[in-house]
């Protein structure tokens, strides 16, 4: 009994934790299903959504303005610093590159990744600004069964519902709204959609906005784990194993990627680490990838790749 | 040439007995256009105009420019000189959407379809000028949104039947063959029923048999419905059947403009499709 609720506590864990790799891995997922782009500065913007959240946090509590209050007026300024981003971007970067090639879209948001990362750094600074939207102890459950009990990290539950609440709504956006299908329409031809009434320009910004909000999303719920500070850049790099495991195009595939990446590398470090040396967490997601990149090179949802030649 | 037009389908020739057809006024006027890119010159010092419900043909031999004059009139190109005017507005810049708003619709020589969304998806995005209810109710899938969706699909459900694709409905258009996803995208044009429909080699690559088909929806479509068409096509004897002008053009200039008649017995035009001795 000690031995699976050892093997209980590090599912749920791990499970837990990837819901937040998810939160990241959706950001991409959108923009690349509504763009066909794969946003590189995902990341950037979910540390330019975290430094404007906490910055304006403290600068509001300082002032003597209500908890309440501050935090939601400081939400409300991230976004908007999300949706001005998501202009500038859509303006200077994207607008003239109306049909172009995917890739030169990518290369367009390594760019942007840079910049993003340098301006919200000499705006907002550099330090590490420690946020705490959500309680971070621990619930202890199942008392009766295990002893001692199951940790659950409150956090992470925090995680799991926003990320829920997250893709429910997505969902509904992507499949049942006009504004889904002309996203969609937008991301499969340019010319094709802008032919049958679609404003391009208008829709860029929407998704870029949408994956901004995404963004904002993750930046609570990461910056109350880890602290608002540069390297959950590096977060990024984490989703990519969970995007190429679940699909680039699917919004249940980013979820199910992170379970799997999230609980694998907690169970392989837990038991494997033993045998074979620790350090496994940092590796085992991405050799997880590379299996399934050989088996299904679309991930475990993706789209299939059609072409008839 | 002359196999073509011993071939010509046979519901081709209808288009001209219908006799409540009419030729109205002028819809769209084509004045001196020019359009470069960079040192090529597309298109140099081109005027014609298209009347409403007539179906109006551009030919010329390949790199005349044909689909750079479509692209310029639905906006996908800004012509560096000269005026385009549709009903009665006058304008030398557009931007595609906005040309689509305001009627005109269009199909691709390569195809653009929206190769992961289903025929049904295909159609119904060319609705999307036409849905007005907010993201909100739409969301909700509840009450006038529903109602508003539904509307939409019974029109879609109409071309649908029209174009007889009923058995696609629902296959992702990347995996069908070609001449299909050449009725997909018609469909998807039809469905913004638009005042202007502009086709780009609506038959390339097809068979006898598709021809046929295409030639019969395109000459029903105008027929019925009214809607004035313009169409570069390359298989002479489609063009000389179902369409009542023909401009011609050869190196980004008109070199004739007139009926097919007309245009059959130009000399210029002779010369362009079969060379000059020298």
């Amino acid at each position: 009994m000690v031995v699976f609720g050892q093997f209980l506590e590090v599912l749920i864990g791990g499970l837990l934790a990837g819901v937040l790799y998810s939160l990241v891995a959706l950001g991409f997922v959108l923009i690349f299903k509504a763009s066909g782009v794969f946003n590189f500065a995902q990341g950037a913007m979910v540390l330019l959504a975290g430094l404007a959240l906490v910055r304006s946090l403290d600068f509001m509590v300082a002032r003597g303005i209500p908890t309440w209050a501050a935090i939601v007026l400081g939400l409300l300024f991230a976004a908007v610093v999300m949706a001005i981003t998501a202009a500038i971007i859509q303006r200077f970067v994207l607008g003239p590159l109306v049909n172009q090639d995917g890739l030169s879209l990518f290369m367009a948001t390594i760019g942007i990744t840079f910049v993003i990362e340098g301006a919200g750094q000499m705006i907002f600074g550099s330090d590490v600004y420690p946020l705490s939207l959500f309680p971070t102890d621990a619930w202890f459950i199942l008392d009766g069964i295990f002893e001692g009990g199951l940790l659950v990290s409150k956090i992470d539950v925090w995680g799991g519902v926003i990320a829920g609440a997250l893709v429910a709504v997505l969902a509904i956006f992507f499949q049942r709204t006009k504004t889904g299908r002309a996203l969609r329409a937008v991301a499969d031809d340019h010319a094709a959609a802008e032919s049958v009434g679609i404003p391009i320009t208008w829709i860029w910004f929407v998704v870029w906005l949408v994956a901004g909000l995404v963004a904002l999303t993750a930046a609570t719920v990461w910056g109350t784990k880890l602290g608002v500070q540069f390297s959950i850049v590096f977060l990024a790099l984490k989703a990519l194993p969970v995007l190429i495991i679940g699909g680039f195009t699917s919004v249940p595939g980013a979820i199910v990627g992170g379970l799997i990446v999230g609980a694998g590398e907690k169970i392989a470090e837990v038991y494997l680490g033993q045998h074979i040396g620790g350090g496994i967490e940092y590796w085992f997601a991405y050799v997880l990838a590379l299996a399934v990149l050989l088996v299904r090179p679309q991930g475990l949802f993706g789209e299939r790749i059609i072409e008839r030649i | 040439m002359k196999a073509d037009v011993q071939e010509r389908p046979e519901t081709a020739s209808a288009g001209h007995v219908v006799a409540d057809r009419v030729i109205g006024d002028v819809v769209l006027a084509v004045d001196n256009v020019s359009l470069a890119f960079g040192g090529v010159k597309a298109i140099t010092d081109v005027s014609f105009d298209i009347r409403k419900g007539e179906i109006r043909a551009i030919i010329g031999p390949n790199g005349a420019g044909k689909t750079s004059m479509l692209n310029v009139i639905n906006g996908f190109y800004h012509p560096n000189q000269g005026t385009i005017t549709f009903k009665g507005k006058k304008r030398s810049q557009m931007r595609p959407y906005i040309a689509a708003s305001q009627g005109i619709s269009r199909t691709f020589q390569n195809l653009a379809l929206f190769k992961g969304m289903s025929t049904l998806d295909n159609i119904m995005a060319g609705r999307a000028l036409k849905m007005r209810r907010g993201l909100l109710w739409q969301a909700l899938h509840w009450g006038p949104a529903l109602a508003e969706e539904i509307r939409h699909r019974e029109a879609v459900e109409k071309i649908i039947d029209f174009l007889e694709i009923q058995h696609i409905r629902k296959a992702p258009v990347g995996k069908l063959p070609y001449g299909l996803q050449k009725r997909v995208e018609l469909g998807r044009a039809l469905a913004m029923e638009p005042e202007l429909l502009l086709l780009d080699e609506p038959m390339a690559g097809m068979n006898l048999e598709e021809k046929k088909d295409m030639s019969r929806y395109i000459l029903t479509v105008n027929d019925q419905f009214g809607t004035t068409v313009a169409l570069i096509e390359h298989d002479m004897g489609v063009v000389m059947d179902i369409s009542d002008r023909v401009v011609v053009l050869e190196y980004g200039r008109k070199i004739a403009d007139g009926t097919p008649d007309e245009v059959q017995r130009d000399q210029r035009v002779i010369d362009a499709y079969l060379g000059i001795s020298h």
